[in-house]
């Protein structure tokens, strides 16, 4: 484990009371879905624990991610977590950069070997090993052989967690994620585009406090991703009345009136986004007038359009439709002309039969 | 990393809907315009009476049963009625699938609350399953009956009550009931033209023909 400072000093060197640090525990203790009895226990793990080597990965990404943890309200309680670690490498924080920065990696490797926590940002190209290269080595090749003595992987980002961005349709680098090439460690998916900062510092809380936390069978930690956005939106009464927004200006959209018919996708969306928030809980995007695009989920990219709503058709259904119409009314009216044809046959063909050749077949007999 | 249940929602709402709308439209298209392409043979005689308002009269009175006809057959006839109320609330006024009918023809209309939508929707499948007891338990209906006519009913039903459950998220994966509920649409729209189900698009036809014979006769009907 690291050397460095554990995190009472470091609270003192940031200013940080420890009336905060456990009013801090304390919420992540009901954000984890945790009794309340457990915040004492985690105050004193992150007292205590060790700080772990982290070596953080980016790939194809657009750094949105490292954004979104780095910018947590500053200085906040969330950025003392992550300093709670020891980030041994990041090609973007640190300022080392080529083959220094690429030395640190490995002596970290070396130095804490089936120890580290392994942090991925961004997909993998698979289709062209030059399409996404740090310091020469490809992104496959560094995932493999940094994963290879890590004791865990998070998967942060949804580019990560289920390929994201790179990913989305036609996918022009093979980008895939993380668990599809890593197979035999544990992997945390923490997705969104970004996540939610509170979210990846309190799994990472929980990782250093109890370990890996329960997934769902995407990999999504139990207590982030259970419910849909749609479960927990202050806009679901309206849902329910049947009153919906029809534009982003209109008369209901103003009323607070659901997003559905706009596009939302808040009912096949899990993550904590309603209740969580964003911003110091300052407010998620439905309640700044814009739909859920679905952004914890696999393949949200290609879920049909954000502004489609979820019942729409997702095809081609247009195209399918005007020929269809054409189509139906051309083979109406060849099949109707074939059957009068037949009629007409049929009637042409229907022999006469009158008494007298019936009595003569049957003398003739 | 795919969500397989997403992966369905995708297929049923992309490529399974595109085939869907395209047998459902053709299919019925070909089999209303094959109708009336084949026509009926002209009548030379002189009306005595008058068909073509007959004819127009009989598309309505026919919604409305025979009298003793309630009395009769009361489970068929009132859970007839309420089958096609319940199901046509449930279909048209939910707005979801106000804006599925948006998407595809561009109209809209308000639609109705939770509360009206989920009792239309409960009313009309257990009037579905009285449909499908009476006539099962019926000695005479049941030798009436092919397996395509219980095929539909069952088909009918499925739609309302995968609906309800994705909805109310009883049980199962919310996406996946969700891709069940869009499946068993596409199924119900590619059988339709092939069914009894057409009795939507031809009762019509059926019941202006009927009653303007009659008119021509001089029948009020
Ligand atoms: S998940 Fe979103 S924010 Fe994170 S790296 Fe990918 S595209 Fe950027
Ligand atoms: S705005 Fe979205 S999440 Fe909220 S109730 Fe409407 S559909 Fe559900």
């Amino acid at each position: 484990m690291s050397s460095s400072p554990l995190l009472p000093k470091m609270m003192k060197a940031h200013g940080v009371s420890r009336r905060s640090f456990l009013k801090y525990c304390a919420s992540l203790t009901s954000l984890m879905a945790l009794p309340p009895a457990m915040a004492p226990r985690i105050a004193h793990a992150l007292e205590t624990a060790p700080r772990p080597s982290v070596i953080w990965l980016s790939f194809q990404e657009c750094t949105g991610c490292t954004e979104a943890i780095t910018r947590s309200s500053a200085p906040s309680l969330e950025e003392l977590i992550f300093d709670s670690i020891s980030l041994d490498y990041h090609h973007t924080l640190q300022a080392a950069s080529g083959y220094a920065a690429e030395q640190a990696r490995e002596e970290a490797m070396k130095e804490h070997h089936g120890k580290y926590l392994v942090i991925v940002d961004g997909s993998i190209p698979l289709d062209e090993p030059g399409f996404s290269a740090i310091a020469g080595i490809s992104n496959l090749d560094m995932l493999k052989e940094t994963a290879e003595g890590a004791a865990a992987i998070v998967s942060v980002g949804t580019c990560a967690a289920y390929g994201g961005l790179p990913q989305a349709n036609p996918n022009p680098t093979g980008a895939v994620a993380v668990s599809d090439i890593i197979k035999d460690k544990p992997i945390i998916n923490v997705p969104g585009c970004p996540p939610i900062p509170m979210v990846m510092t309190a799994v990472l809380a929980h990782y250093l406090t109890f370990g890996i936390p329960d997934l769902d069978e995407l990999g999504r930690p139990k207590a982030f991703f259970a419910e849909s956005i749609h479960d927990r939106c202050y806009r679901r009464p309206f849902y329910d009345k049947g009153l919906f927004a029809e534009s982003f200006d209109d008369a209901g959209a103003r009323a607070g009136w659901c997003l559905y018919k706009l596009g939302c996708k808040g009912p096949t969306t899990k993550s904590v986004c309603a209740t969580v928030k964003w911003n110091d809980s300052t407010s998620f995007p439905i309640e700044a007038g814009h739909g859920c695009l679905g952004c914890t989920e696999p393949d949200f990219w290609d879920n049909g359009g954000f502004y489609k709503p979820l019942s729409a058709p997702a095809g081609e259904y247009r195209r399918m439709g005007q020929a269809a119409l054409v189509a139906g009314v051309a083979a109406g009216i060849g099949g109707g002309y074939l059957a009068k044809k037949n009629k007409a046959k049929a009637q042409a063909d229907h022999e006469t039969v009158d008494a007298f050749t019936l009595e003569k077949e049957e003398s003739e007999s | 990393m795919n969500n397989p249940y997403f992966d369905l929602l995708m297929f049923a709402r992309g490529p399974l809907f595109d085939l869907a709308l395209l047998v459902f439209v053709a299919g019925i298209l070909i089999r209303i315009v094959e109708i009336l392409v084949l026509g009926r043979k002209k009548d030379f005689s002189k009306a005595k009476g008058k068909p073509v308002q007959q004819g127009i009269k009989t598309i309505f009175t026919r919604t409305l049963p025979r009298p003793g006809a309630i009395k009769a057959n009361p489970i068929t006839i009132v859970g007839g009625y309420v089958f096609h109320i319940g199901f046509f609330i449930a279909f048209l006024l939910f707005v979801p699938h106000i804006a599925l009918i948006e998407a595809l023809t561009g109209l809209s209309w308000p639609g109705v609350g939770r509360v009206i939508i989920e009792s239309a929707t409960v009313i009309a499948v257990i009037a579905g399953l009285a449909l499908l007891y009476t006539r099962w338990k019926d000695p005479v209906r049941r030798k009436l009956t092919t397996w395509v006519d219980y095929l539909v009913l069952i088909l009918s039903l499925l739609p309302l009550i995968t609906g309800y459950v994705a909805v109310n998220k009883l049980f199962g994966d919310p996406t996946f009931m969700m891709a069940l509920h869009i499946l068993s649409v596409d199924i119900l729209m590619i059988v339709f033209p092939f069914t009894k189900l057409m009795h939507a698009f031809t009762f019509a036809m059926a019941r202006y023909y009927n009653g303007s014979i009659q008119g021509r006769k001089g029948a009020e009907s």
